[in-house]
């Protein structure tokens, strides 16, 4: 079966073979960064232009189609734009803490892409702890959004900072509740084993109603997480203007917006390989030759398959539901999601002594 | 029964959500059929405006050159922002007399919001909303226009 760790390996072999061990690793560090930094350029270009195509398809429009074929291109006009404009920087902001904002989020969303597993073998960082991983460092950015709103010396971007803030930090509960119910049933913090414990089935279907549970209060907290509307309280374009980057223009905007959406491919990449499988092909039990057909499938195709699915389901929400105040966005949390997601914490862990899923 | 009213409440947002969702789920599935964008400098053969688009007055008139006005300047008066002047002349008729008329119909579009107010107020219909609206012109002089044709007269038998 072909697959990408040949490449890889044969590629680390030869850096080994030519280079002393240090400089070897120092370019495997070079070639990666490369790679990720190519994976979100692109992906700033793809989801920016799916998320205004299915905005138009949803609410009747035509979307953009004057720029290149179908206007395919019309991002890429975009970037060039913004590329163009100039990075202003107020008077009365901390200009340090203005101008370091949007890398910190950047960053942020670039190191969660480590432990990430994008095909069988394709890996960054095997971390023994990968799930934790992402938990921990995803819970910095909020770090970088608070940073920019304080230093804009702007009521709007205060405001909105604040809300991300108080946002962030209770959605992020229920979202690592519904993550350990897939770590319960597992036993494992590593992707890789997260992945291979899904090659009977992926969770959703093996683990049943208390892991569609989680499923959907992960979903839910995840779009929380990244303030995507139902809950872009932080932007608010309707309040706040633009929330915490109000003050924020050309290319530093420009890196808090593809951060955005480089976050959405992360939650949702996250999604995929607990729930979903990861480049888990669709297995089901013993059908042995229907298993090897879908096995022809690249792992790749499966991976970036499901996460783009999972993403299409969070524009859809956004394109869909209206924003949620924000007693009620901390009533959802509080009261339901929260108390839901332990009760189901409990029913997971008992199917899981039990054995009661497939 | 608390339990009872709080998963009660969890189906009744799912639910709804979900009903949502299946609507936008559908438009993004027949996006083909249901688009309503006109693509407009592309499709202007063929643009349907909606019926309820005001985009300027007019004054029709039929082809011995006649219209409706009668120079009552009701129009005028209904005008909230002095859109309308009306300039009057006294004409003679047939029989000898005097019969007041319409000289000029000064219609300042620029000024104009389309409020419908003045077609409302016309008590013989002489005037109408018509639905070109490609306005622009390099001179705001133009936008000030006179509505009756020239050597126009009132149709007979209006009063």
């Amino acid at each position: 079966m072909f697959s990408l760790s040949h490449i890889t390996d044969l590629v680390n072999a030869w850096l080994y073979q030519q280079f002393p061990p240090t400089l070897a690793l120092l370019l495997q560090f070079v070639i990666v960064g490369i790679l990720v930094i190519t994976l979100f350029s692109i992906l700033g270009l793809v989801l920016i232009m799916m998320e205004r195509r299915v905005a138009a398809w949803m609410q009747l429009r035509l979307g953009p189609n004057r720029v290149g074929p179908r206007g395919m291109f019309q991002t890429v006009a975009d970037t060039v734009k913004l590329i163009m404009k100039e990075g202003m920087t107020p008077n009365g902001a901390d200009k340090l803490m203005f101008n370091l904002a949007p890398y910190i989020v950047m960053m942020v969303s670039m190191v969660i892409m480590a432990p990430l597993m994008f095909a069988d073998g394709f890996q960054i960082w095997d971390i023994n702890i990968g799930v934790f991983f992402i938990t921990a460092i995803s819970s910095v950015s909020v770090i970088g959004i608070l940073m920019a709103g304080w230093a804009s010396n702007n009521k709007y971007s205060l405001l909105g900072a604040m809300r991300s803030g108080a946002q962030i930090v209770s959605y992020e509960l229920s979202a690592g509740l519904s993550i350990i119910t897939i770590v319960i049933l597992t036993g494992s913090l590593q992707v890789s084993e997260i992945i291979a414990a899904q090659q009977t089935g992926w969770w959703i279907f093996k683990g049943h109603i208390p892991v569609l549970i989680s499923f959907v209060i992960f979903i839910i907290a995840v779009t929380a997480e990244t303030n995507r509307a139902p809950f872009d309280l932080a932007e608010a374009e309707s309040e706040l203007t633009a929330g915490f980057h109000t003050e924020y223009s050309g290319m530093k905007f420009a890196l808090f917006f593809l951060a955005e959406y480089v976050n959405i491919f992360v939650v949702c990449a996250i999604g995929a390989t607990l729930f979903l499988g990861g480049w888990m092909p669709f297995h089901i039990g013993s059908w042995e030759s229907f298993n090897h057909i879908m096995d022809y499938i690249p792992s790749s195709v499966w991976f970036f398959g499901k996460t783009f699915f999972l993403i299409f389901v969070i524009m859809w929400f956004r394109w869909t539901f209206p924003r949620l105040r924000i007693d009620q966005l901390l009533n959802l949390e509080w009261k339901y999601l929260l108390p839901i997601s332990m009760f189901n914490l409990i029913l997971v862990t008992l199917m899981a002594i039990m054995g009661w899923h497939f | 029964m608390f339990i009872k009213e709080y998963i009660k409440d969890v189906w009744g947002a799912i639910s709804s959500l979900l009903k949502g969702m299946k609507l936008t789920g559908y438009y993004f599935m027949h996006h083909n059929k249901e688009a309503i964008t006109e693509q407009y400098p592309d499709n202007r053969k063929t643009l349907k405006m909606a019926d309820r688009f005001r985009g300027e007055v007019v004054m029709p008139h039929d082809e011995n050159n006649e219209h409706a006005c009668t120079g009552c300047t009701a129009c005028e008066l209904a005008c909230p922002n002095g859109t309308i002047k009306i300039i009057t002349k006294m004409e003679p008729t047939p029989e000898g007399k005097k019969k007041k008329a319409i000289d000029t119909f000064v219609y300042r579009l620029e000024l104009c919001t389309m409020c419908n107010l003045c077609v409302e107020a016309c008590p013989t219909g002489a005037i109408k909303m018509d639905q070109t609206f490609e306005h622009s012109v390099f001179d705001r002089r133009l936008l000030t226009k006179k509505l009756n044709k020239p050597d126009s007269k009132v149709r007979e038998g209006v009063e």
